[in-house]
């Protein structure tokens, strides 16, 4: 084991998590201490090495604070703010829909269905650091509708880290179960108040989307420069589910985040978008993995990702189609622009099709600036960083336009020139921007 | 206004300006023709300062200032206009937001107040009526999937909303059917004041029909080989420029 597998397994002894969590924390520390640690050569880390987790000693877990000074994305929606890991009530809704919850505070049905959903729905053995998020489970977010119930607004579940989380670590945790014909909509929003915010930050977020039931899912994650954030999303969609899923990340020394979704029922239907904007000497990393077991899926993915100054971004897609998916519609389409000579970029999309009657497509392209358009924008008295922005602005408006709440698409236009590294006011253009 | 004196330029190791000179006083419309290759587009993209185009000998003077000294967005602040030959398609950003951008730019840069969007989306759509262009057309991508016609009616667009002090339209009526040629030319004259200039690049007689020029120049081989007056036009029309070729050897 290394010495932040040690680590991590010390940290766990700290906590202090309810009886009924224990035997998947039990059967997490396992895991995680029986799985060789990734290397260079491991298929799934080969372009983002887990050095800086090595290089920090990690004193110990996140301090609770009531105060953060971020924008949330909707003021006015119910939320659930965990601050270093730790539950902000200060923060926090006093009312929450119904069938939203703390684990904390789970009554004995809700804690019957975290027992029923939790840590089954995500493969610890392919995950390592899902292993790590069950060794940590403490406190977390379920979500249950029930059948045929309409969750009643769209929660956001924000995860702040503030100058107290140096060098400590926190783990986040959510479960959403839909039953069938239910329907929730769902923001998770990642954040740090300071660049020099050093901590790791483990994230894993389950769900469960039963026969003919709709989820959307937005997950923004915009923790700066020097957090760690290791992340997955993992999804079971049963018949006739639909999912539309929006993920948008800004990168950090170490940001990684996973995307696994399992098409179990047949007739499901997944669309889900991404955008990365790593900068400085920022990584961003996305490994999508979408399994179609059964006939008649639809999967619509499409990342895209804007890469300047040093930083380097890694998308890794794959689509796996099994032998019986016939019928199955996949589309997988990655695209990067590059605003700088130093910056990089790994893709890789790959489609695996073991099913003769499906339609598949997939692609990947890496590009540049366009001088033209940037001449053409300039011969109109715009300078040129101004027209940089609105050319990679140009370049993901279809993915934000796409996402799902209309909030999340909001904030992110008027968070743009900063997303992009720019000044404030380059962007102010884009702000109302409708189009 | 401008004062092009013995302009030269390079497009990589390829001289393809050579001394060239025009001067456009103020309220004067100058039409320049010439065989294609003759640099006629290159002249457009030195006068607005575009990378690539390396220019070697020569002044050029717009309103007592070196505008050869100026960023591709100073000239267009300072009232620079190119309606390009070939308007550029940018997916993503609204025709919309690309206006107000180029519109704030260069109040901004007269020291004017930043327009609000409900003044502006007024102008904006008073001035589409103007050029015939459907408002659709502003919550479009800039030139995204527009035909030919339309592209150019969005020059025309611009060119009424930036009011600049000299428009250079680079063969605005190529491949325009008779009513989008009549919008244009109609956006022409209605900016043809006494303060303002243009430089009207075209191949054909049809436009100078609708917008009369003071004064018609044949550009060939780099260079500014006769000028006169809009009946030089005529003549061209009818004879070519085959004639050139012993004239100016
Ligand atoms: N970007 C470029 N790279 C190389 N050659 C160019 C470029 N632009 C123009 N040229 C050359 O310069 C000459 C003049 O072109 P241009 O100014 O477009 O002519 P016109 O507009 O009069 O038809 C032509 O020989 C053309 O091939
Ligand atoms: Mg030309």
């Amino acid at each position: 084991m290394t010495d932040f597998q040690q680590q991590a397994l010390q940290l766990a002894q700290q906590q202090t998590a309810p009886d009924w969590l224990q035997d998947l924390r039990a059967a997490g520390a396992e895991r995680w201490s029986a799985t060789p640690w990734p290397t260079r050569r491991t298929e799934h880390w080969k372009y983002t090495p887990l050095a800086p987790l090595q290089k920090t000693d990690f004193g110990g877990w996140g301090q609770a604070a009531d105060a953060a000074d971020i924008e949330w994305i909707d003021a006015e929606a119910p939320r659930l703010v965990f601050v270093n890991g730790r539950f902000a009530p200060a923060l926090s809704s006093a009312e929450l829909p119904a069938g939203v919850v703390r684990f904390a505070d789970a009554g004995a049905d809700q804690q019957a269905v975290i027992q029923q959903h939790l840590g089954q729905i995500v493969d610890s053995e392919r995950h390592l650091f899902a292993a790590l998020s069950n060794a940590w489970v403490e406190d977390g977010v379920l979500v249950h509708v029930p059948q045929g119930a309409q969750l009643a607004s769209t929660v956001h579940i924000v995860h702040i880290s503030t100058p107290e989380a140096s060098a400590t670590t926190a783990s986040q945790r959510v479960l959403i179960v839909l039953e069938a014909q239910a329907s929730a909509s769902v923001v998770e929003h990642f954040a740090s108040t300071e660049a020099s915010q050093n901590g790791f930050v483990n994230s894993l977020t389950e769900v469960q989307v039963a026969a003919d039931a709709e989820f959307r899912h937005s997950r923004v994650n915009l923790e700066q420069e020097d957090l760690i954030h290791v992340g997955g999303v993992h999804v079971n969609l049963g018949r006739s589910a639909r999912m539309k899923g929006f993920t948008l990340a800004q990168g950090s020394r170490l940001k990684r985040i996973d995307y696994q979704v399992n098409h179990r029922g047949e007739g499901a239907e997944l669309v889900l978008n991404g955008v990365y904007l790593p900068r400085n000497r920022q990584l961003v990393d996305y490994h999508t993995n979408i399994e179609h077991c059964v006939p008649h899926g639809t999967t619509s993915e499409t990342f895209r990702g804007i890469i300047g100054d040093s930083a380097r971004a890694v998308f890794n897609g794959r689509i796996h189609i099994h032998p019986d998916a016939q019928k199955t519609l996949a589309e997988l389409s990655n695209k990067n622009l590059l605003t700088s000579g130093k910056a990089e970029v790994d893709t890789k999309p790959e489609l695996e099709i073991y099913a003769d009657d499906v339609r598949c497509a997939h692609g990947a392209t890496v590009s540049r600036l366009d001088a033209t358009a940037l001449y053409y924008l300039q011969s109109r008295g715009i300078s040129q960083a101004e027209a940089e922005v609105m050319l990679s602005f140009g370049f993901i408006n279809e993915l934000l336009r796409e996402a799902p709440e209309a909030s999340v698409q909001s904030y992110l236009r008027r968070r743009l020139g900063w997303l992009l590294g720019r000044p404030e006011p380059l962007a102010r253009h884009l702000e109302g921007a409708t189009s | 206004m401008l004062t092009i004196n013995n302009l030269s330029a390079n497009v990589g190791e390829t001289q393809i300006l050579r001394d060239l000179s025009l001067t456009v006083k103020a309220g004067e419309v100058h039409a320049i023709m010439g065989p294609n290759g003759a640099g006629k587009s290159t002249l457009g993209n030195v006068l607005t300062g575009r990378e690539g185009f390396e220019v070697t000998g020569g002044t050029v003077d717009f309103d007592g200032k070196d505008l050869l000294a100026l960023d591709t967005e100073e000239r267009a602040r300072e009232g620079i206009f190119l309606a390009f030959q070939y308007p550029v398609e940018i997916p993503g950003v609204s025709n919309m937001e690309f206006l107000k951008a180029a519109l704030d730019a260069k109040r901004a840069h007269q020291g004017l107040e930043e327009m609000s969007s409900v003044e502006f989306m007024k102008l904006a759509r008073e001035t589409c009526r103007q050029v015939r262009m459907d408002q659709s057309f502003l919550k479009r991508g800039v030139n995204e999937g527009f035909s030919g016609g339309e592209k150019k009616r969005n020059e025309i667009l611009q060119m009424m909303l930036l009011q600049p002090r000299l428009c250079i339209l680079d063969e605005t009526d190529s491949g325009l059917d008779i009513d989008a040629l009549q919008s244009v030319s109609d956006g022409v004259n209605t900016m043809r004041t006494p303060e303002r200039g243009f430089i009207v690049v075209t191949h054909y007689q049809r436009l100078l029909d609708y917008i009369e020029p003071d004064f018609v120049h044949v550009l060939a081989q780099g260079r500014i080989v006769k000028s006169g007056t809009k009946e030089l036009a005529r003549e061209l029309e009818a004879h070519g420029y085959g004639w050139l070729d012993s004239e100016v050897a």
